[in-house]
């Protein structure tokens, strides 16, 4: 496979702020990724130098083997779904529609006008009246229907509700079917996504702080119950990622369990239950409470 | 899909229950991998990873160019497996919670006597 991204050191400072701090990460070719973290972590900056609209302070990055900074070679191939984009007074959805295929050589129209039925998206208002639902939902209209080969949705959901998610998703994994491409998915709904998804890259505070494959994240920690003794017990000397004590009770949850692990943990009674991709980042990403003092 | 267990274990089991109950017949076709990922709505690479587990372990063979098809004594070979499995995933924690309630031999084996002849 062939990378579609490389990225090496890259930084992006906006005064004393660093967005961007000294990420690297190559994607390759095909499929439904993730870029995860809380709001502010830096993902729309990462996206915004992957799409050529802002400078790196520091290092390296390529898309399609090339810089993507005014290159109409690279940028042609590349569609990037924006939660704010802006658009002319008085555009209307049908103006967007219009002019989508001269960026997007692969548009397809008629992909484009079920999208519109589908979602009951208006055509004939401004843009600046729809609401922040039906905005979205023309965002992602566009970047399905432009089949760019490399698709960036950043937040593509705002304010759409669960049965337009869910109408996303299912278009989305239906026409990646019949067009296989490269598609980024940037969202703070993790759980909901989560199974969408192929890699996932997971920033926090500007840094790179997971890079992995969804299904070996899934695995990589485990919530073990059971009485505080056993507990403490078998996770003296581990990863500990989570700790909460009730009473006589203990939770904990540790990182890179082995089988062997596994049964020795069911042998001394403990239950063992998998953490979901959100819980994991969410505690990897600073979410992770104070460790509970034993006030029993 | 619930959460926890990958999905792509989730995906192979769903499967080789089919094949045990007889949804999917031996030699039946099973659904695409872009089927499964839509039906499920998890990612395509994700469901050739729980198709691919089965393939080789032998349970499903790949048809070039048309598809994934149950594999001659499939049923045959998952019974022998879950069977084999049985007394450590079931008959274990049953004993268990038994002794824990201070259940003697004599009853767990009339109760279970008593639930075979439902």
């Amino acid at each position: 496979m062939t990378a579609i991204i490389e990225v090496e050191g890259l930084t992006k400072r906006f005064g004393k702020v660093t967005a961007v701090d000294d990420v690297s990460f190559s994607l390759d070719e095909g499929g439904i990724h993730g870029l995860l973290g809380r709001n502010g972590a830096g993902k729309t900056t990462v996206m915004q130098l992957l799409t050529g609209q802002d400078f790196a302070t520091r290092g390296a990055l390529r898309v399609f083997g090339e810089s993507p900074v005014e290159n109409a070679h690279v940028l042609s191939r590349v569609c990037f779904i924006k939660e704010s984009q802006a658009y002319p007074d008085g555009f209307k959805a049908k103006h967007v529609l219009k002019s989508a295929p001269w960026f997007f050589h692969n548009w397809d129209q008629s992909f484009a006008e079920r999208l519109v039925a589908d979602f009951g998206a208006p055509l004939d208002r401004p843009m600046k009246k729809l609401s922040r639902g039906q905005r979205s939902a023309i965002g992602v209209i566009v970047g399905l229907a432009s089949r760019a080969e490399l698709t960036f949705f950043d937040e593509p959901y705002a304010g759409l509700d669960a049965v337009a998610r869910h109408r996303f998703y299912d278009h989305l994994l239906a026409d990646y079917a019949e067009h296989p491409r490269t598609i980024v998915l940037s969202t703070h709904l993790i759980d909901e996504a989560a199974n969408l998804l192929q890699r996932v890259l997971v920033i926090d505070d500007g840094k790179l702080v997971i890079d992995a494959d969804a299904d070996e994240l899934r695995a990589s920690a485990t919530t073990l119950a059971g009485k505080a003794s056993d507990v403490n017990a078998f996770a003296a000397g581990r990863d500990v990622l989570d700790r909460s004590q009730l009473g006589g009770l203990a939770t904990v949850t540790v990182a890179g369990l082995t089988h062997s692990d596994r049964a020795a943990a069911a042998s001394a009674g403990l239950e063992a239950s998998a953490v979901s991709l959100q819980e994991l980042i969410v505690r990897r990403t600073g979410g992770a409470p104070a460790p509970q003092e034993d006030v029993a | 899909m619930d959460d926890g267990r990958p999905i792509f274990l989730q995906i192979a089991e769903g499967l080789e229950s089919q094949i045990l109950d007889g949804s999917l017949p031996v030699d039946s076709q099973v659904p695409s991998i872009n089927a499964l990922a839509q039906f499920h709505r998890i990612n395509p690479a994700t469901a050739l990873k729980g198709v691919n587990l089965l393939v080789d372990v032998g349970l499903l063979v790949k048809r070039r160019g048309i598809g994934m098809f149950v594999a001659e004594g499939a049923r045959e070979t998952l019974l022998a497996q879950r069977r084999a499995e049985f007394q450590k995933l079931y008959v274990a924690p049953l004993v268990q919670q038994a002794k824990a309630l201070g259940l003697s031999t004599q009853e767990v084996q009339d109760m279970t006597s008593k639930e075979m002849d439902r």
